[in-house]
């Protein structure tokens, strides 16, 4: 290992690391946008959740690396092939989050809302999704997770980010970079969990804390 | 839909299904570096998440974060990095491909399997106790049994997970169907790549149809019926 | 409920944050990334009045090494340069200079020809294998001035081997290759110059092909080891010495001439760029080329430093 070698190359190993921050927690966040949407249908529909979830199954289950590929005809070797590509996956992952954490509010629940005067769209507002919250965002948390990780194999297509580090320290057979590497995208990812579970806390005050 | 059709034209190309390197070939490599990886996984994390719900408080309590809390970090190990990892360090050995892909399936097997059997209800788990059954019978005749729908979900998650990332094995020179993407994309040859995935997507989709069948024919009726209805 | 709402608008704003972020993101971003510690430049922005230039490399060290030399090289004389390191084998990155997307990438005169241009080219001396690539380049791409420096594909077995079979070039091969494995990059199996080539050539047909790497330790440690009995090892590979590797020589040039040449997207030139990339070429021979290798590859050495050094000891900074 190394040690020498983390400070003589800070500039790259900083820039990387933010390039797989951007391209894990992007697509994780568009994901989202797009779940809740598709997930109130999913949830009201009762209908409509199967097929989704056969499609998002289906999604899942393609290599990452293939799908990059599958892209490069629309989107070449860029930055974007890596967004849509994990913002696929995470909405594989958010999705069914979003119906589960719709479909738990206790129909009793639902009904006292209706008989306070809430309309559909204000109770699914004020009642229904921040009920959700905590297992949306339990989704989330597994989107940004896996996305940050992820992002690695786009160096496969030269999309560089903390991937890089593995790839060239294989090619150079230099254990400290794909270290450095590895120990950096887990550390981007917990600390992104973290910030999210915190915001978890933040957004439903009345949950009971352990 | 060009990917679609460069896949099937590949796929359906007979020459492709004969010789060394043929598609059944690379299958059956696949399914091994898939099986065998699970195996171990659920040999590990079945027993430990049985094992740990079983002496829980309950589905919610803080030993359920706790694990959920592991089963997340480890979802952020990048397994293309342990792979390298393990190449630069161990050069050419089974655990070279093993190792990422077990750490890869345990935690969705654990995390079910812990809450599969922590949310055993309460009132069952005291009935049993009462009934004077032994931890062995507790959790063996009751809890596992009414855990194995999630334990089922649990399995057949890693399953996927490890079907569809076994393709990195090729990175480092093994076989597989990940074969046929690596070396398709090395020669811009792009019918291998899109049938290689298309494949393993296939595959994949089998997989969920193996553990709806097995689903079908290990849990009781009675919970199944229970679980639709939720 | 104004603190059950709160969820609600804290969700809504994570949601707008996301579009928010995006669409800043893909109106100023660059699409290309550096994977180095030289500029991230936006390869749009046309300010300075050296042009600006994307850079390319293949999958493999030495590539990596090369497009840093002309990097740092152009930057010195102002060019705004962004570097797109790593990116795949030629077949992966070839398409994205043919349309812009890349300005120019380190290339291999005789690969280049036969694997992209022109796969039927019997060209096989320095001087043929050129003219062959401009007479059959498409209309945007164009080839520089080669450097000194060649760095070919090669038949290389162990010493061991050589000496247990009496191997000294391909050709000794033929009697025995039957009972080898051989070993290279996954694109060696189909290319012309590949495994065809060496039947076509040489007689010399292997029993089997192990796809591994370019040239990498995978090769390296499949060569080594026995896992393979030869192997595709670049003639440039600092290996080749410290393994006591020997590569057979190659009579009836199957592989053809290999210099270190730039393959540059002609719309993005200028006569600055132009300029300085021969210059820079000129003074790249073999041996200076073996031994940045042995830095980067060997001692870990980082691509810009190494690349500095050169431009540096050459008097091209």
């Amino acid at each position: 290992m190394d040690w020498s070698w983390i400070p003589g190359n800070g500039a790259q190993i900083w820039q990387l690391t933010y390039e797989n921050a951007y391209l894990g927690i992007i697509p994780a966040l568009i994901g989202l946008v797009i779940s809740i949407p598709l997930g109130i249908l999913a949830a009201r529909w009762r209908w409509f959740y199967p097929p989704v979830l056969a499609v998002v199954n289906v999604i899942y289950a393609i290599p990452a690396l293939a799908l990059f590929i599958a892209l490069i005809p629309t989107f070449g070797l860029t930055d974007t092939n890596v967004i849509v590509a994990l913002t696929l996956y995470s909405m594989c992952v958010i999705t069914p989050n979003v119906v589960a954490g719709l479909r738990a509010v206790p129909a009793s629940v639902r009904q006292a809302a209706t008989a306070m005067g809430y309309g559909t769209l204000r109770r699914l507002l004020a009642v229904e999704l921040p009920l959700a919250v905590p297992v949306i965002i339990a989704g989330l948390r597994v989107a940004v997770v896996s996305a940050i990780s992820l992002a690695s194999v786009g160096q496969l297509i030269g999309v560089s980010q903390l991937g890089y580090l593995f790839i060239d320290g294989e090619q150079r057979a230099f254990p400290t970079e794909v270290y450095v590497g590895l120990v950096l995208v887990i550390a981007l990812a917990i600390a992104c969990d973290l910030v999210l579970v915190g915001i978890r806390r933040a957004l439903t005050p009345w949950a009971v804390r352990s | 839909m060009s990917f679609f059709s460069w896949a099937w034209d590949w796929i359906t190309q007979a020459r492709n299904w004969h010789g060394s390197d043929s598609i059944p070939q690379q299958i059956v490599a696949h399914l091994g570096y898939s099986a065998l990886p699970l195996v171990i996984a659920a040999v590990i994390a079945v027993p430990l998440g049985v094992a740990l719900g079983h002496r829980s408080s309950g589905a919610t309590g803080r030993g359920a974060t706790a694990i959920v809390n592991l089963a997340n970090a480890s979802r952020a190990i990048p397994t293309l990095g342990l792979l390298v990892l393990l190449v630069v360090v161990l050069g050419f050995s089974p655990l070279t491909w093993l190792l990422p892909l077990v750490v890869l399936a345990i935690p969705p097997i654990l995390v079910n399997a812990y809450e599969g059997v922590a949310g055993v209800d309460r009132d069952v788990r005291d009935a049993a106790r009462g009934a004077g059954m032994t931890t062995w019978q507790q959790i063996v005749r009751v809890e596992v049994p009414i855990a194995l729908p999630l334990i089922l979900v649990g399995l057949r998650t890693a399953a996927i997970f490890v079907v569809a990332t076994a393709t990195i094995a090729a990175y480092i020179g093994l076989g597989g169907l990940g074969r046929f993407i690596i070396d398709g994309l090395a020669s811009s040859q792009y019918g291998p790549v899109a049938g290689g995935a298309l494949l393993v997507v296939i595959l994949a989709v089998l997989v969920l149809l193996l553990f709806a069948v097995l689903s079908r024919l290990l849990v009781p009726a009675g919970l199944r019926r229970q679980e639709r209805s939720e | 409920m104004r603190t059950r709402s709160r969820a609600t608008w804290g969700l809504a704003a994570v949601a707008l944050a996301a579009v928010a972020t995006v669409s800043a993101c893909s109106s100023s971003s660059s699409s290309s990334s550096s994977a180095s510690g030289s500029s991230g430049s936006n390869p749009l922005s046309s300010g300075a009045s050296g042009g600006s230039v994307v850079i390319g490399s293949a999958n493999f060290p030495e590539d990596e090494l090369l497009a840093e030399v002309y990097a740092l090289a152009l930057q010195g004389k102002g060019v705004k340069v962004t570097t797109k390191l790593n990116i795949g084998a030629r077949e992966v990155y070839y398409p994205q200079i043919k349309n812009g997307t890349l300005s120019i990438v380190p290339e291999y005169n005789g690969e280049l020809l036969t694997t992209s241009v022109d796969p039927s080219s019997a060209a096989k001396t320095t001087a043929a294998v050129n003219a062959a690539l401009a007479a059959k380049l498409p209309s945007t791409l164009e080839v520089l001035n080669p450097a000194p420096a060649i760095d070919s594909d090669s038949v290389t077995v162990t010493q061991a081997t050589a000496t247990k079979y009496h191997l000294k070039s391909i050709a000794d091969l033929a009697p025995v290759a039957k009972n080898m494995t051989f070993g290279g990059p996954p694109e060696f199996k189909t290319r012309i110059d590949g495994l065809n080539g060496l039947t076509k050539n040489y007689g010399v047909t292997f029993k089997a092909f192990d796809p591994l790497d370019e040239s990498g330790p995978i090769t390296l440690s499949a060569l080594t080891s026995g896992k393979v009995q030869a192997a595709d090892v670049f003639t440039t590979t600092p290996q080749i010495i410290s393994d006591h590797l020997v590569p057979l020589t190659d009579p009836k040039s199957n592989f053809a001439a290999q210099n270190v040449i730039p393959l540059v997207y002609k719309p993005k030139m200028n006569a600055t760029i132009i300029s300085t990339l021969n210059a820079v070429s000129a003074k790249i021979t073999t041996q200076a080329l073996l031994q940045m290798d042995n830095a980067v590859i060997t001692q870990h050495a980082n691509y810009s430093t190494v690349a500095a050094g050169f431009l540096q000891a050459e008097g091209l900074k």
